[in-house]
């Protein structure tokens, strides 16, 4: 049997290879990129991981205060 | 450091930010090593030159494989631990586990073709291996489909669970029933039926996939936990809004 006998069968082969491997790679880049972006605008308009922790900081903050009034005026 | 010590989201985070370059690295010298040493192997002496597809064909197989024995390890994890990042890798792992599956079925058609006459039969491998592939766009389905990640994995968890069953059908398929598709030829009691001139690009190839499969699982798994990020600070937006 010729080496060039399927060569059609053969290249089609790695032809499917490179374009399912080649999509899914260029799909996971694309993805990485989306959400940086996304991450990035996020943080620009000052919603950060950080910015909430400080709205629970002041929430907790603002619940003392509330409680310490309370009990001053209790007393 | 344990490897528990991974299983933290931003840890994970770090430890894709290294390694995931030096593994692309390693990855493509090993693929073009790799496919190299397909090129030059000699033909076998029934198949001629198609004996080629093999190095994709079985390594996609077992990659196909694999990534749903990752995804069930991962199910696990899921539904006993309730680990979040076991749900980023099961979520991470479906579409690459489909991808490999499918360039299994694509190349073995396109193997079958010259080889038995006919690009398809319903066989008992071809068809457990095409129901890998729908498994897996169920899985994919659900991930799209449930709206809380958390339910989502739950699903997905079970579905990967009841789908592990087919890993051992497509593994002894060709011993079970009586197929088209040739026996076990590569892992076999009385050692391999291939010859050493074919098996070793054979095995060079799988190493390529599977180095593969790690480099994109990880980088999948930092889109995932990267995409909850975002989903997380949407949702604080959205009640500072409100």
């Amino acid at each position: 049997m010729g080496a060039t006998a399927h060569l059609d069968f053969i290249a089609a082969a790695y032809a499917a290879a490179v374009i399912i491997v080649g999509a899914l790679l260029i799909w996971i880049t694309l993805d990485y990129r989306a959400q940086l972006r996304t991450l990035a605008e996020l943080d620009r308009q000052g919603v950060t991981r950080r910015s909430g922790a400080r709205r629970a900081e002041r929430t907790i903050e603002q619940a003392k205060a509330a409680a310490n009034a309370q009990a001053k005026e209790e007393a | 450091m344990a490897l528990l010590d991974f299983a933290n989201p931003s840890r994970f985070l770090r430890f894709a930010n290294t390694t995931i370059p030096w593994l692309s690295g390693v990855t493509l010298i090993v693929f073009a090593f790799g496919i190299d040493q397909a090129m030059i192997a000699p033909d076998d002496y029934q198949q001629g030159a198609t004996v080629k597809i093999m190095f994709l064909h079985v390594p996609s197989a077992w990659l196909g494989m694999l990534a749903w024995g990752v995804m069930t390890v991962a199910a696990l994890g899921t539904l006993v631990w309730r680990h979040p990042l076991a749900d980023v890798i099961a979520k991470a792992a479906a579409p690459i586990g489909a991808a490999f599956t499918l360039l299994c079925l694509v190349t073995g058609s396109l193997w079958g073709r010259p080889e038995w006459g006919t690009y398809w039969v319903w066989d008992a491998r071809l068809t457990s291996e095409l129901i890998l592939f729908l498994l897996y766009l169920g899985v994919i389905a659900l991930w799209r489909t449930v709206d809380d990640p958390s339910r989502a994995a739950r699903a997905a968890a079970i579905l990967t669970l009841v789908g592990a069953i087919d890993l051992p059908i497509i593994k002894f398929s060709v011993e079970w029933w009586n197929t088209l598709h040739q026996g076990t030829s590569v892992f076999r009691l009385g050692g391999s039926k291939i010859y050493p001139t074919i098996l070793i690009p054979l095995f060079i190839m799988a190493a390529a996939f599977t180095l593969l499969f790690f480099t994109l699982l990880f980088a999948a798994a930092r889109n995932e936990i990267l995409r909850r990020r975002v989903r997380t600070l949407q949702l604080m937006q959205a009640s500072q809004v409100t």
